[in-house]
């Protein structure tokens, strides 16, 4: 079975990891405070993250109505490559050749399964 | 272990989001369905098309069961945070991508062939080389 991907739905779900990449970037904003307990768990940075992140599945169901999941999902790995920047950036976490090496080798896996799913 | 100078940290994020991963699958393979699901067109200044749109909505289950898990997932990674990296825990979110392609194997019948297995090697690899470096970092 060969199904047809439009680029509108690439762009769709490209716009979707991007938006989920900033959603986790919140998601970790918000979850500072609950260091001191779990009643700090209504916060508006935490609201937004899941926000963000919930709302992220509007574009990418948009996207993977027409076309093939084989073909889509791989574009998500670009809100991994967004996130390990907004680390840095945001939370100074040091960028390391280990997690570098571990976002090629999965970024390689998702392109490779990609392949063999067409 | 103890002779280190620095403690390793918990493991405890990181089986957070290896369990996370699952959930997501299952979630995006019944979004997938749901998109599917029939639909009818909505007018804003036409009260009558409103209700069939509802309902549709309300009933489109498989759309429901997705978003419920996703908000699940969402507390799950939150609490991950709390204890761990973004940069480490945040890329493992990439082995859902592996459970959707098993599941599809099942679900559609889809076969198995070297550029997936091969890259689902890869995406293992690079998921452990996270947890590994999620000890130290």
């Amino acid at each position: 079975m060969r199904v047809e991907t439009p680029l509108s739905s690439v762009l769709l779900v490209l716009l979707a990891s991007v938006i989920g990449s900033f959603g986790a970037v919140f998601l970790k904003l918000g979850a500072e405070p609950l260091r001191k307990g779990l009643k700090y768990i209504v916060n508006w940075k935490l609201a937004f993250g899941v926000a963000l992140y919930v709302g992220s599945s509007i574009p990418f169901v948009m996207g993977v109505r027409h076309g093939e999941l084989s073909v889509l999902y791989p574009m998500v790995s670009v809100g991994y490559v967004c996130t390990m920047f907004w680390s840095r950036l945001f939370f100074g976490e040091p960028i390391t050749m280990p997690k570098l090496g571990a976002l090629a080798v999965i970024v390689a896996g998702i392109v490779c399964i990609n392949i063999g799913g067409r | 272990m103890s002779t280190q100078s620095i403690a390793p940290r918990s493991r405890k994020p990181v089986y957070m989001v290896l369990c996370l991963t699952v959930f997501a699958a299952l979630a995006q393979i019944m979004m997938k369905y749901g998109a599917t699901h029939y639909m009818p067109a909505v007018v804003i200044g036409d009260q009558r098309t409103w209700w069939p749109f509802v309902k549709a909505l309300l009933t489109n289950y498989p759309l429901i069961f997705g978003y419920a898990v996703s908000a699940l997932n969402a507390l799950l990674l939150i609490l991950a945070l709390r204890d761990g990296q973004l940069s480490t825990l945040y890329p493992i979110i990439s082995l859902t991508f592996v459970w959707v392609n098993l599941l599809s194997m099942y679900l559609f019948g889809d076969h198995m062939n070297l550029w997936k297995a091969g890259g689902i090697l890869l995406v293992v690899s690079g998921v452990a080389i996270l947890g590994k470096a999620s000890e130290t970092a």
